[in-house]
């Protein structure tokens, strides 16, 4: 905990407050059928992407998942180009050609959102090994979930960044469901860190709403990255706010766990921080919280104004290929 | 009647496929400090194929990776590495096991560049061999060159000559978009003459293996050779059979197969890949569409059979075509 005098309060709320309100106005636009497809909310475990996102550095890479804005916004991510995504524009960061599971930006080392569960694991490992053959010390923060723990994907990855001593740090977002399966009936030791330390990896487990536990084990872990003491596991433990996606009303999720973990919601918790350690009056946080408000309005003022991609320049695009 | 040859302009040397595949990777890893190798036993051992051998002591333990028997990570690890700046090439042991990372090539190779409307690309090489042996059984001895083909953003490349898979595969490892490049096991101790210069094959452009008048043989990889040898049959009874391989699937030298069968009116495609779903399908359609006017006789395919490959060696035989079936094939078509 020693490493709070050197956060900067102010940008981390702004982070976790963006990714809580950005979902918030996307959700409200895909009720209204502005946004289709799926849309895997991020509400609730806002803490941990913008825990990690914070203690990397300008080169690092991050592998995010099918639940990926939060990780996103929190690393690099343009807040129009998302929006515009989102609705399948022109504009949007793939050209409306990915939405919200495939949003990748390989110039700021955002990897990409992923489709598939476990997915993204094997990159992070390849992106690290990449790096260190070029003898640099870059960190790949891979995001996965409690669910992906339990794919065949997840042992490999980490066994081969054990091997080879890479910078990989693993952040498991337990959430506590792979869709709608709770963790205790999906394994029968859901203390999921321990796998990362049966497998000679340095592992611990953290609370995932409290952005600052966040912080400081993804320091620790990146700062062993880049020392070459890499891998590094993360669990941070979470819950959903919501059901797997949009439209599941998450019925499944026992309505005293659900208040549980909102009591213990990351924005306030966060909020509190802001105004303990970060020296900031709560007139100042309201402040804040109305910049964003207005940088998500002209996101969504943006994105719906934005172009449409041109059925028939796609067509040219991909015919032109083998 | 003669084979395509006519670049002998400067050395030319005798060699096998595999040392030809050596010599690709050695020039390319010496050219391009990106470019470094994962698989199974490669390193220390050099490759069940002697692929790899001697790497390892020319460019190291970090350009030279054996990995644990984990095709899925170390595939991704591949595409991972390839989006980050890196050329890797992949090797995965049979073609059989590739089967293990499917997530990772088609899911997650191949759709990159979609995704990131092309400013994303993912430079990896996946290096693996396929096809019969001698008794290998049914899950090391397939054919799934199908299987890539049909997905789009893959390239499927499948060299019949020690040329060609030198050629081929540096162009694999300079390329920018996947490649799955399909050796093939009964191919490796195959000789054939190799320039001494530096030459890369482009991708896309087939090659006429054997000129001909009368029918047009399609075929590719270990098919390529065993056509050859059917049109010496053929030849000593009047019949003159055009060889052309692709050599690449993916892109597809659709000019070059086209212009030889509109040259000869007959085609036969030999396929060792089972007969159903499979790249000689594909191809039989495309020159039934074009060239349906110009065609005497209706395109035949020759292919192995609708069924997973058994042990014993003559039971393996009768799975994939032989000389004997294609000379027959070509002599049914002909009316001879």
């Amino acid at each position: 905990m020693g490493m709070k005098k050197n956060v900067d309060w102010v940008k981390l709320f702004r982070t976790m407050y963006s990714i809580r309100v950005f979902e918030k106005r996307c959700i409200k636009l895909y009720r209204q059928g502005q946004i289709l497809g799926y849309f895997h909310p991020y509400l609730g475990e806002e803490a941990i992407a913008a825990g990690v996102c914070s203690v990397l550095e300008e080169g690092d890479y991050v592998v995010s998942t099918h639940r990926g804005h939060g990780h996103c916004i929190a690393h690099h991510g343009d807040l129009k180009r998302m929006l515009a995504e989102l609705l399948g524009k022109a504009s949007g960061y793939c050209g409306g050609r990915g939405g919200s599971m495939h949003i990748a930006d390989f110039s700021r080392g955002n990897l990409g959102a992923n489709g598939i569960v476990g997915g993204g694991l094997p990159l992070a490992v390849g992106a690290a090994l990449g790096a260190k053959i070029r003898g640099e010390d870059r960190v790949a923060a891979v995001f996965f979930s409690d669910g992906a723990a339990n794919n065949g994907v997840f042992c490999e990855s980490l066994n081969l960044a054990a091997i080879w001593d890479l910078g990989v740090l693993f952040v498991l977002e337990n959430n506590q469901y792979a869709v709608s399966s709770p963790i205790e009936a999906m394994t029968r030791n859901p203390e999921l860190h321990m796998r990362g330390t049966a497998y000679g990896v340095d592992s611990a487990r953290v609370d995932g709403n409290d952005v600052s536990a966040v912080l400081d084990a993804a320091a620790r872990g990146v700062a062993a990255c880049r020392e070459g003491k890499g891998p590094v596991l993360i669990e941070a433990m979470t819950y959903r706010q919501t059901g797997h996606h949009v439209n599941d009303p998450g019925k499944y999720m026992p309505k005293e766990k659900v208040a549980h973990y909102r009591s213990r919601d990351p924005i306030d918790i966060c909020a509190k921080y802001l105004i303990d350690l970060g020296n900031v009056t709560p007139e100042q946080v309201a402040s804040i919280k109305s910049e964003v408000d207005a940088q998500v309005d002209e996101a969504v003022e943006f994105a719906l104004g934005a172009p449409a991609p041109s059925p028939d320049e796609f067509i040219q695009c991909v015919g032109a290929r083998a | 009647m003669t084979q395509t040859a006519g670049r002998e302009c400067t050395g030319v040397r005798t060699i096998k496929y595999r040392d030809a595949l050596n010599e690709a990777l050695r020039e390319e890893m010496a050219r391009d400090e990106t470019v470094f190798l994962m698989g199974e036993g490669i390193a220390e051992r050099g490759g069940s194929y002697r692929v790899t051998a001697g790497l390892l002591d020319e460019f190291g333990p970090w350009r030279v990776l054996d990995t644990p028997i984990s095709e899925a990570s170390f595939t991704g690890a591949g595409v991972g590495a390839a989006i980050t700046g890196m050329r890797p090439i992949v090797e995965i042991l049979f073609v059989d096991f590739a089967l293990l990372a499917m997530d990772q090539i088609v899911n997650q190779a191949a759709k990159y560049r979609l995704f990131t409307c092309d400013a994303g690309r993912v430079p990896l090489v996946v290096r693996t061999q396929g096809g019969v042996g001698n008794c290998l059984a049914a899950q090391h001895s397939q054919s799934l060159e199908a299987l890539f083909y049909h997905i789009p953003g893959l390239l499927v490349v499948t060299p019949s000559t020690p040329r060609d898979a030198k050629g081929l595969l540096k162009a694999a490892i300079r390329c920018d978009d996947p490649v799955i490049f399909i050796e093939h096991k009964r191919l490796y101790l195959s000789e054939g003459p190799v320039e001494d210069e530096d030459y890369v094959t482009e991708f896309g452009k087939g090659d006429v293996k054997r000129t001909g008048t009368d029918v047009t043989l399609i075929a590719w990889s270990n098919m390529v050779p065993r056509c050859l040898e059917a049109t010496e049959v053929l030849a000593a009874e009047g019949i003159q059979a055009e060889v052309v391989d692709p050599r690449c699937l993916v892109p597809l030298d659709r000019e070059l197969l086209l212009s030889s069968v509109a040259k000869t009116r007959n085609a036969v495609i030999v396929q060792e890949a089972v007969r159903r779903g499979g790249v000689a399908s594909d191809i039989a359609s495309i020159v039934q569409e074009e060239l349906f006017e110009t065609l005497d006789s209706p395109v035949k395919i020759v292919a192995g059979l609708n069924t997973p490959i058994p042990f014993n060696l003559e039971l393996e035989k009768v799975c994939v075509p032989q000389e004997a079936d294609i000379v027959e094939a070509v002599k049914g078509l002909l009316g001879s």
